[in-house]
């Protein structure tokens, strides 16, 4: 393959996977922390995309300075972040921690329409686009190919808060607490652990993620009815790749299948969903756990 | 079983659904052949709910069974339903005996998770691969035939069709739950340790159903394909599999029953609210879900039962 | 079938947990028709033995015969299938269905028929032998009660019942009155005995109350750290001082 298609492939799969991860990192902190795969993450993404949007294209209408469309991007993100992520946990996914998974799955999955039908509701079916951030930064080129500054961005954000969830879950006391928990719930109620605050907190997280990710990818696209939906099965299978509840694990789950998705996209088109899925059923039926995630085990 | 305890309300069902064209406006029959089909889907998903186990990648089946329709219309001009039914089964039954053989070691998120990718990998194909499959387009079912004469999707003779079709299937599912098999598959969320200990194979308890479970989806889709008239690669996406997941639990998954009155209730709401909320529809139906987890988990069904079982209804020890 | 009039055999039989050596080159002859306590104090590897026997376990040196057959590493359905049958420690029974059900679980898998779906469970001549059965060891009251309802002994007796409904050739139980009030010990050991006998059984069973082994057993086995330290007639061995120090822990 000669090096030009080789760097292409490349850069766009290292791209993507930016993408990927900022959307699939808060989701596979929720199921590591919760043990609950959250459906409704993908609408909480795509709320953050549209909120950021919306916020950039006002203030962008009433003539400020487009630089600061990026703290406008902040803004939105953290705004449904903090809104969507307590009030989902602390309303609902309280009263059904220890029911059955197909229960938990439903209600995620219920608040994932309702979400996505607020989303109508509030902007309507017109896509909502707003460029500026994008253009604003400018293009440079490798190997004759044009990029823009804002992928750097991207992958730059990414970076940073994946480490920033890293430090926090190794390198903070809070972070020990949330591994006690996780570890032993009922030994963590019994040393005195705020269990129900840790499992807040770890959920307003994995919101935060999800619209943060929502919120900086959005200049990249048109923001329409439904693409919360085409996110929530990629997401899932970025994670069931990487190992669900592995932060690292969404990371090398996101770069596989990315640069998977690239070279497809540049070589056999047609393929390009299938292989997604298909390295998702070859992995979890040779490693169920994931690639660094843990088995758990049966008792007798 | 729930015929057997609560007769009268057995035979008055029967009676009309019987004498349903007679009683009903032709679109109140459509979503009552609809809700047939879905029916027979839903238990595809339900019989796993009953062992513990979540499919969300029912969708395949039903998609397998759609398809098969489509591409005996589109290249052989063959509607032939009585036809189709049982070759749509057996397709479902080759795809599941396939598929079922890497899922039955799997269980919990990981058996949910797997049979999702299955289905979205059919998904994938049948939207790209748009030279055999039509694409988004999709492929135009026709109209079915039975010897020659014409079954109309909309029409009486089909509604009738459909429900010999889903009155076999809810007699075979009788059967299954009293069989060894059925009653496996509810040790099966209780006890694998004392299954295995037994001599019997979990994985061949989770692999039979499986393929049981194909067949179902198989010939639900076929009914589908007729009813609905046209083909699609949505038949394979994953809200597909959470739509059934989510008339299982609206029924209620235990009974034979449950899933029909779950598909009817699901059928009727999705008409009403995207008639009167185009735009929240789908809120509608995540909110009523929701009042359910919250406070019925047993669905419609076990809301009937407990009103019932509050006037004398009399219940056996055995748990059904 | 070269067995010897062995039943089961084990020839060196070694199993680690990382650094513990639950089982140490255990040598093992198992004749037709014994009844054989085994006595150890906790982590001696007598549960560990259990559970390597039974297939649970894969051993990581070593080999079992049964019946002069290798059965080394196989799954414990597969040895189920060769008639070896297990009780447990916490009764291992479907919760979710009633007594008789239970039982003709057990019994529609020994006959091979777990998969079927056409035919009903509640079979005529199932349900009769599985009702003689249930009589045979008491239970024939909660023929058709929820098993939540059973008694400790009840729940004890049903676990093996359901064990024996398999008509094997062998059967293991784990501390089969542990749980039990002391009053109800030997009740559930004088129910459950005779009828393993008279269907000749080999028994074996792990205890850790002395006098029941005193009583019911023909021959003893005492673990100590993964081996076996003692072998013989219960008065030779648990009168032993030096053995009942290293299994009570004391004189």
């Amino acid at each position: 393959m000669e090096i030009r298609l080789l760097t292409i492939i490349i850069v766009d799969g290292l791209n993507y996977a930016a993408t990927l991860f900022l959307i699939s990192v808060g989701l596979t902190l929720v199921y590591g922390v919760l043990r609950i795969l959250n459906i409704s993450h993908g609408g909480i993404y795509a709320f953050g995309a549209y909120l950021a949007t919306w916020l950039t294209i006002k203030m962008l209408g009433v003539g400020l300075n487009p630089y600061l469309s990026y703290l406008m991007l902040l803004a939105g993100a953290v705004i449904i972040g903090l809104i969507a992520g307590p009030a989902i946990e602390l309303l609902l996914l309280r009263r059904i921690y220890g029911r059955d998974m197909h229960i938990q799955l439903l209600l995620t999955y219920s608040v994932l329409l309702i979400l996505d039908d607020m989303m109508k509701l509030i902007w309507g079916m017109q896509p909502l686009i707003v460029s500026e951030p994008y253009t604003l930064l400018g293009q440079f080129s490798i190997a004759q190919i044009l990029y823009s500054w804002y992928q750097i961005l991207l992958i730059g954000i990414s970076v940073v808060f994946g480490g920033l969830l890293i430090w926090l879950v190794r390198g903070t006391r809070f972070g020990k607490l949330v591994v006690a928990v996780i570890n032993d719930r009922e030994v963590s109620l019994a040393m005195g652990i705020n269990v129900n605050l840790i499992y807040t907190v770890a959920f307003t997280l994995g919101a935060l993620a999800a619209a943060l990710g929502g919120a900086f990818i959005a200049p990249t696209i048109a923001v329409v009815p439904g693409f919360a939906v085409e996110v929530v099965v990629l997401s899932f299978a970025v994670i069931a790749i990487g190992g669900m509840g592995s932060l690292e694990g969404a990371a090398l789950g996101a770069l596989i299948i990315s640069l998977a998705r690239a070279s497809t996209i540049h070589l056999f088109p047609e393929l390009e969903l299938v292989v997604v899925y298909l390295i998702m059923v070859v992995v979890l039926a040779f490693r169920p756990q994931g690639l660094f995630g843990e088995v758990e085990l049966r008792r007798i | 079983m729930n015929f057997k305890q609560y007769p009268l309300i057995g035979l008055v069902s029967v009676a009309i659904l019987l004498a349903s064209p007679v009683l009903f406006p032709s679109w109140i029959l459509f979503i009552l052949t609809k809700a047939l089909f879905m029916f027979i889907a839903v238990q595809g998903v339900a019989v796993f709910l009953r062992g513990g186990m979540l499919t969300f990648g029912h969708a395949l089946f039903y998609a397998t069974g759609a398809y098969t329709v489509g591409f005996s219309a589109k290249w052989f001009g063959f509607r032939e339903i009585l036809v189709l039914i049982p070759l749509g089964a057996t397709v479902g039954l080759i795809m599941a005996a396939l598929v079922g053989f890497i899922m039955a070691r799997y269980r919990g998120v990981f058996f949910a998770m797997l049979n999702l990718a299955f289905s979205m990998i059919m998904y994938a194909v049948l939207l790209k691969f748009y030279w055999v499959t039509g694409g988004t387009d999709g492929i135009g079912a026709g109209v079915a035939t039975v010897f020659g004469i014409q079954f109309p999707g909309s029409s009486f003779r089909f509604y009738y069709l459909t429900l010999v079709i889903a009155g076999l299937v809810a007699f075979g599912l009788y059967r299954f739950l009293d069989s060894p098999l059925g009653y496996f598959l509810k040790a099966l969320a209780d006890n694998e340790i004392r299954i295995e200990y037994s001599g019997e194979s979990t994985f061949r308890v989770i692999y039979v159903t499986y393929i049981l479970s194909g067949v179902l989806g198989g010939i639900s889709g076929v009914l589908a394909a007729f009813t609905i008239g046209h083909i699609v690669p949505e038949d394979a996406f994953w809200m597909q599999s959470g739509e059934f997941v989510f008339i299982a639990l609206l029924g209620g998954f235990e009974s034979v029953f449950g899933p029909f009155m779950g598909a009817i209730a699901f059928e009727l709401i999705q008409t009403y609210a995207s008639k009167y909320f185009p735009l929240a529809w789908q809120m509608t139906l995540g909110g009523i879900m929701l009042l359910i987890i919250l406070f019925q988990p047993l669905g419609l069904w076990g809301l009937y039962e407990a009103v019932t079982h509050r006037f004398g209804g009399r219940r056996g020890a055995s748990h059904h | 079938m070269n067995d010897n009039g062995l039943i089961l055999q084990t020839i060196d039989l070694t199993r680690f947990f990382g650094m513990v050596k639950a089982a140490d080159g255990i040598n093992v002859e198992i004749k037709k028709g014994e009844f054989v306590g085994i006595v150890g104090a906790n982590g001696s590897g007598k549960t560990t033995f259990l559970n390597l026997v039974t297939g649970y376990l894969k051993p990581q040196h070593g080999r079992i015969l049964f019946l002069g057959q290798e059965c080394t590493g196989l799954s414990p359905r597969s040895i189920v299938k060769l008639g070896l049958a297990r009780s447990f420690q916490i009764p291992q029974i479907y919760t979710g269905l009633n007594v008789l059900e239970n039982l003709l679980l057990s019994m529609s898998a020994q006959a091979g028929k777990g998969t079927a779906f056409w035919k009903p469970l509640h079979q005529e001549s199932w349900i009769q032998e599985a009702s003689e059965i249930l009589g045979r060891f008491g239970l024939d009251s909660y023929i058709d009660r929820p098993v939540s309802v059973l008694p400790e002994g009840g729940r004890k007796l049903l676990d093996i019942a359901l064990s024996f409904a398999l008509k094997p050739s062998l059967l293991l139980l784990d501390e089969p009155t542990s749980g039990v009030s002391i009053e109800d010990k030997f009740k559930v050991m004088d129910t459950m005995v005779p009828i393993l006998k008279e269907s000749n059984i080999t028994t074996i069973f792990v205890e850790h109350d002395m006098d029941v082994i005193h009583r019911y057993s023909h021959r003893v086995l005492a673990f100590n750290e993964g081996k076996v330290i003692a072998d013989g007639l219960p008065q030779s061995v648990l009168d032993d001082p030096e053995i009942r120090k290293a299994v009570l822990g004391h004189e």
